[in-house]
């Protein structure tokens, strides 16, 4: 492809085809981030739909079944198919500028990571049209999956399992990228800490999603090949799936919270104007939490009957965890006292953070007490309990994140004033919705129910519930509106848009060409481009290196192809069961395919191709005008 | 329902006033009034976890919005250049010990009690006969109804769990198809019923439950099930020790109870034909039927677990359970019925009674 | 990237990690591996919770199942291979190309008599009546031993490409990494295999 990345007047073939074969991290990371906010869409939908239904007893506007379909695909969407890409996309789209590097480690696999998650993700909805959605929940456990007739649970675990497989590729490829790529200076206890985050978050995919690989897989057989694992009267013991799930699906929490932190951790010091606040011991309450994530899964499994010497450790192991957590609370305060805060949209949201997970912690650590939870186990409780967490945390987080870095992924800037209604529509329906659900939970409502009878003392709250629900949905509406009306607006040009930027993303001007830096940035200091800035480094950086040939990765189709194969591979395995004779031919197919494409890949060599001087000076020029990135 | 916008800050204030003054609910189904030890074990060390977490909660926010007041650039003006700290140990240890403390604080009593709950040795004692001291319930979950089995009385009844007050009730849990988990929220926390073993637990009934409401505690399937997972309810009769032994006494002199096909009652004579091989109308035997165990049906409080007790309710779900219960097992296990059929083996049924 | 022509004495002495793009293969498929331990790991747990569970009345158990004296033969070849792909690097590390590709192609050789030998195996295990849908143990067994069987095919799939698609281009920076990288994985699942020698043989025969 050369320079053709100079060039921006493409035709809309040759831009389609630029997207199915980049391989660079900037642009996986709108695609990642598109792909987010779509799924984030549909699942945001089916939420109103079920609070739609909730929202008086006795309501017949969704079946029973339809609303356990609703359930289990709101869960499982927004966890893997929306928070996870979402914070991919500004991993993505950031820590290779933050720590100073060309492109991750394996462009290659960085594709093959987007398409893998992306065909998964499709496959997973293509089950609302063949013949019904997954209906046992996100953690389907085994005994109520294995019973559910149809296709639903099948197209679960297949989605999930591409789906997954191109997550654990994307977290390895960033420990790689994170480890061997900083910029010269730039030491593991001066990178920023959203940097930090996403590498204790892909050490977190690296090691928990290997056993959901393995329960899908056992899931897998035990549905379409007539394995015995969880069938009891064969010997199998469903209990297995509710460890592998948990020993994941913990940690997956602390996977989407980190990022979360991280990117807060970024917001609050450019809007405070401050140094981060007790920066070593932030790294090392991620650390810590990291490796406590691990320590805790059977907290969900409280009143599964693993007996009590098990449940005390896990409930002590549990309260262990609101200590690092407390720590970063503590230590955002802290960067905010005596500080100068300007409240933009960005830093709007960080401040809606601190109280709203406070109060989502506090509520894991009553949750915690084994006995109390008890009570609280799938009762509405825990569900007012991780929304609190995860919209309080994890939500805020990628929406005040879109307005940080739109700047920076798009040369563009979402619209504040906006923002500043979005934010507040979205908060207060927030709350409305979910902490009158704590109430709910401790006056005897289950979870994952599809109706109540009246009488019951839930009507009132179910009502508010439900009008806090629409009161987010327009929130989110909102948003969509204003990325919208961005696209058409004037591109910025311009370097550190915020004006307090501190760390390296922020030091290079914008549209951020395809090579990133053109030198190699020298890292000084924590905070790099905040140290130049006060040093009166007009240019924001020093050099380590001249300017000189970059070398740059080739695009390729081959990630597409693979995830290709693996999508038509998994029509082959859902339909075996039904015995259809093309089955087992379409599963060889697509796995045929796949091995096709990884040998082309390792049989051709791909040794990129060299950006020269002459090229970076006319890009430069072309981006920004005479002189270059000046 | 929505009359205008004058009514919301009406509907507001009401919010909030619901919140702190009746945030209890129901009596027969809230577990912020419980009764019986257990339960009310359970409500202290939420009360106790509340009131360490609002501390927190209150101090953090506190500081926060001091911290957020003071520094707002509105007020410190554009150019002001706060001082660029990096940290203070002093704070990180005042900050990493006070929650350690609170936590270890929490933690003592988390302990105590799980051990608590968790022993259900006097399972096992018996008295000098032989005979078992403490009453144990074998409880079997089933799409979408309960089966509770009193081995030591030899009795058997569905989805009404009658017991005594005042004493230790033992728990054997167990499930016959998929995974439940059975929790009266009033009397004490949930417990799973698995598929490949039994789980123990204990409960204590602190009152009669005649005063309610219904005159019955709320019973609820606490883990997704299937379908009708929302309507796999039951409910909880308590007595006094006396009564509950003249209800035990009456469940066990139903022995041999059946419906007669010749009958000349058409109720009867339907049943026997159409639900008799599901349905048993003898209290006395084991777990283990296809269906709920009728014996009691006049005396329960509803009809299949949610509708209205009453005779209509019950022709309705005969003529088409799966409208009322998607995905129950009794949809087509038994041959169409005339209107006249049905009405009478509803009245057989309504009929079906051990009390006065 | 011009390709440069190394002679033993100009070669580098960590040829494998030499070029950004190395160091990267070489951090990666630690980070795999890793990742791969816990996949293990999952399945091993499975393994010893299942292990001779079955319908009522099963007639196979690890102690009646297993043969130590093949599961031996099959660690024998096992680990042997994985000294040969030692000798492999040995020779990469002295820019001796020949001997990076004879060691290579034995170790395959060796890598193809354990795969034979548990092809076998299952083919006996199914035929007296142990298949894959048996019981929950057999769907354990074939689903442990099976995976890193299947990792012992991708392993052979993948030394297989690099010897010929290097077999007229000599050793240079470019793929020395990649050999580096398919000898470590080779090693790592003769790691697993000692595991499932020692949990699923030894600790079923003797009990």
């Amino acid at each position: 492809m050369s320079s053709a990345a100079v060039t921006n007047n493409k035709g809309f073939g040759a831009t389609l085809w630029d997207y199915l074969t980049t391989v660079d991290h900037k642009k996986l990371g709108v695609m990642y981030l598109f792909a987010g906010t779509l799924f984030f869409a549909i699942a945001g939908f089916e939420a109103l739909l079920m609070r739609l239904q909730l929202m008086i007893p006795n309501n017949d506007f969704v079946s029973a079944g339809t609303f356990n379909e609703l359930l289990t695909m709101h869960g499982t969407t927004m966890l893997f198919l929306a928070a996870t890409p979402l914070l991919f996309g500004f991993m993505n789209a950031v820590v290779p500028l933050q720590i100073g590097a060309r492109d991750v480690a394996f462009p290659f696999l960085n594709s093959l990571g987007f398409w893998l998650f992306f065909l998964g993700a499709i496959f997973l909805h293509l089950s609302f049209f063949l013949g019904g959605a997954p209906d046992a929940g996100w953690t389907n456990y085994a005994s109520l999956a294995l019973y559910s007739p149809g296709h639903g649970i099948d197209f679960y675990v297949l989605g999930l399992q591409i789906s997954g497989a191109g997550t654990l590729i994307s977290g390895i490829n960033f420990i790689v990228t994170i480890i061997t790529m900083r910029a010269p200076g730039m030491t593991f206890m001066r990178m920023p800490l959203f940097t930090w985050t996403t590498l204790i978050t892909s050490a977190l995919i690296t090691f928990a999603f290997p056993p959901l690989t393995v329960g899908l897989f056992l899931m897998l057989v035990d549905r379409m090949f007539d394995a015995n694992f969880f069938d009891h009267t064969m010997g199998g013991n469903t209990i297995i799936w509710e460890h592998l799930f948990w020993i994941f699906g913990h940690p997956e929490v602390y996977i989407l919270v980190l990022p979360a932190f991280g990117l807060f951790s970024e917001i609050i010091p450019v809007f405070a104007r401050k140094r981060l606040f007790g920066y070593s011991s932030m790294v090392f309450a991620t650390i810590l939490i990291g490796f406590l994530g691990f320590m805790v899964w059977a907290h969900h499994m409280f009143t599964t009957g693993l007996g009590a010497t098990a449940n005390a450790i896990f409930a002590v192991a549990t309260m262990a965890i609101a200590v690092p957590t407390g720590m970063k609370v503590f230590n955002w305060i802290m960067t905010i006292w005596g500080g100068s805060v300007k409240v933009t949209v960005p830093m709007l949201y960080a401040l809606g953070f601190i109280p709203s997970f406070v109060a989502g912690g506090v509520t894991g650590v009553m949750q915690a007490a084994a006995p109390l939870d008890y009570q609280l186990h799938d009762s509405y409780f825990i569900v007012a309990h991780f929304h609190y967490v995860i919209v309080g945390g994890i939500v805020t987080a990628i929406f005040g994140s879109m307005h940080f870095y739109w700047p920076i992924m798009f040369n563009r800037a979402l619209s504040e004033k906006l923002g500043v209604w979005t934010f507040w529509i979205f908060f207060i329906g927030f709350h409305c919705t979910f902490f009158i659900q704590h109430f709910l939970g401790l006056m005897g409502m289950p979870r994952r129910v599809f109706t109540y009878q009246a009488d019951q003392g839930w009507d009132l709250f179910n009502f508010i519930s439900s009008i806090g629900a629409i009161l987010m949905a327009i929130g989110v509406v909102l948003l969509v509106i204003n990325i919208i009306i961005t696209a058409k607006s004037k591109p910025l040009n311009c370097r550190d848009y915020w004006g307090d930027g501190r760390s390296l993303e922020w030091a290079i001007k914008t549209p951020v060409p395809f090579y990133n830096f053109k030198q190699t940035p020298l890292v000084r200091g924590y905070d790099p481009y905040w140290l130049e800035k006060h040093d009166g480094n007009k240019e924001g950086m020093i050099y380590a290196e001249p300017l000189g040939d970059i070398h740059m990765p080739n695009n390729s189709i081959l990630p597409l192809v693979m995830s290709i194969g693996m999508f038509v591979a998994a029509f082959g395995a859902l339909y075996h069961p039904d015995g259809k004779a093309w089955a087992i031919p379409v599963l060889i197919l697509g796995l045929a395919i796949t091995v096709g494409a990884m040998i082309v890949r390792s049989v051709k060599d791909d040794l990129g191709f060299h950006v020269h001087v002459e090229e970076i000076v006319a890009t430069e020029e072309h981006l920004y005008g005479n002189g270059g990135n000046k | 329902m929505m009359k205008g916008l004058k009514k919301w800050r009406l509907f507001s204030l009401l919010a909030v006033m619901t919140v702190f003054l009746s945030a209890c609910g129901e009596e027969y189904i809230t577990t912020l009034k419980p009764t019986g030890a257990v339960g009310k074990e359970q409500f202290n060390l939420l009360l106790f976890s509340i009131a360490i977490m609002a501390l927190v909660t209150i101090v953090v926010s506190v500081l926060y919005l001091y911290a957020f007041m003071k520094a707002r650039r509105s007020k410190l003006g554009e150019d002001y250049m706060p001082k660029q700290v990096e940290g203070s140990h002093t704070l990180e240890v005042i900050w990493t010990v006070i929650p350690i403390i609170l936590l270890l604080i929490l933690a003592v009593p988390t302990l105590i009690s799980t051990y608590k709950f968790a022993d259900v040795k006097a399972m096992d004692e018996v008295d000098e006969e032989g005979n078992k001291t403490a009453l144990t319930v074998n409880v079997t979950a089933k799409l979408y109804w309960w089966e509770f089995e009193y081995p030591e009385q030899g009795i058997v009844t569905a989805q009404e769990l009658v017991v005594p007050t005042d004493e230790k009730v033992y728990f054997n849990l167990k499930a016959a198809d998929v995974k439940h988990s059975f929790w009266i929220p009033a009397v004490g926390g949930k417990m799973d019923t698995n598929v490949e073993n039994v789980n123990k637990f204990y409960l204590e009934f602190g009152k009669e439950s005649a005063d309610l409401k219904d005159g019955v505690f709320y019973g609820k399937c606490a883990e997704l099930c299937g379908p009708s997972h929302a309507l796999m309810d039951f409910k909880v009769k308590v007595l006094d020790r006396d009564g509950f032994n003249d209800w035990v006494a009456a469940m066990q002199a139903t022995e041999g109870q059946t419906a007669s096909a010749e009958s000349t009652d058409l109720g009867e004579q339907t049943f026997a034909n159409s639900c008799l091989m599901c349905h048993a109308v003898s209290g006395v035997g084991a777990s283990g039927a296809m269906g709920p165990n009728l014996t009691t049906f006049g005396d329960r409080n509803r009809v299949a677990g949610v509708l209205e007790h009453s005779k209509e309710s019950l022709e309705n779900w005969v003529k088409d359970p799966e409208s009322i219960k998607p995905g129950n097992l009794m949809t087509g296990k038994y041959g169409e019925l005339s209107d006249e059929e049905i009405s009478a083996v509803a009245d057989y049924i309504m009929g079906l009674s051990i009390e006065e | 990237m011009e390709e440069t022509k190394f002679t033993p004495q100009t070669w580098p002495d960590k040829a494998e990690q030499a070029t950004l793009e190395g160091k990267n293969k070489f951090v990666g498929i630690w980070i795999f591996i890793c990742s791969d331990i816990t996949l293990f790991a999952s399945v091993f747990a499975t393994y010893l919770s299942l292990k001779d569970k079955g319908p009522a009345g099963m007639e196979f158990s690890a102690a009646s199942l297993f043969e130590l004296p093949l599961a031996f033969v099959m660690t024998m070849l096992l680990l042997t291979s994985s000294l040969t792909s030692v000798y492999a690097m040995y020779h990469l590390k002295n820019h001796n190309f020949k001997g990076v590709q004879i060691w290579m192609s034995i170790t395959v050789l060796l890598g193809l008599g354990f795969l034979a030998l548990e092809i076998y195996e299952f083919y006996h295990y199914v035929h007296i009546g142990f298949g894959y849908t048996q019981s929950a143990f057999s769907s354990a067994f074939f689903t442990l031993v099976g995976t890193h069987g299947l990792h012992v095919v991708i392993g052979l799939v993948w030394i297989v490409c690099l010897i010929v698609r290097n077999a007229k281009r000599g050793l240079n920076l470019y793929n020395a990494p990649k050999y580096y990288a398919a000898s470590i994985f080779w090693h790592f699942i003769d790691v697993i295999w000692v595991f499932i020698f020692t949990v699923v043989y030894l600790m079923g025969v003797l009990g």
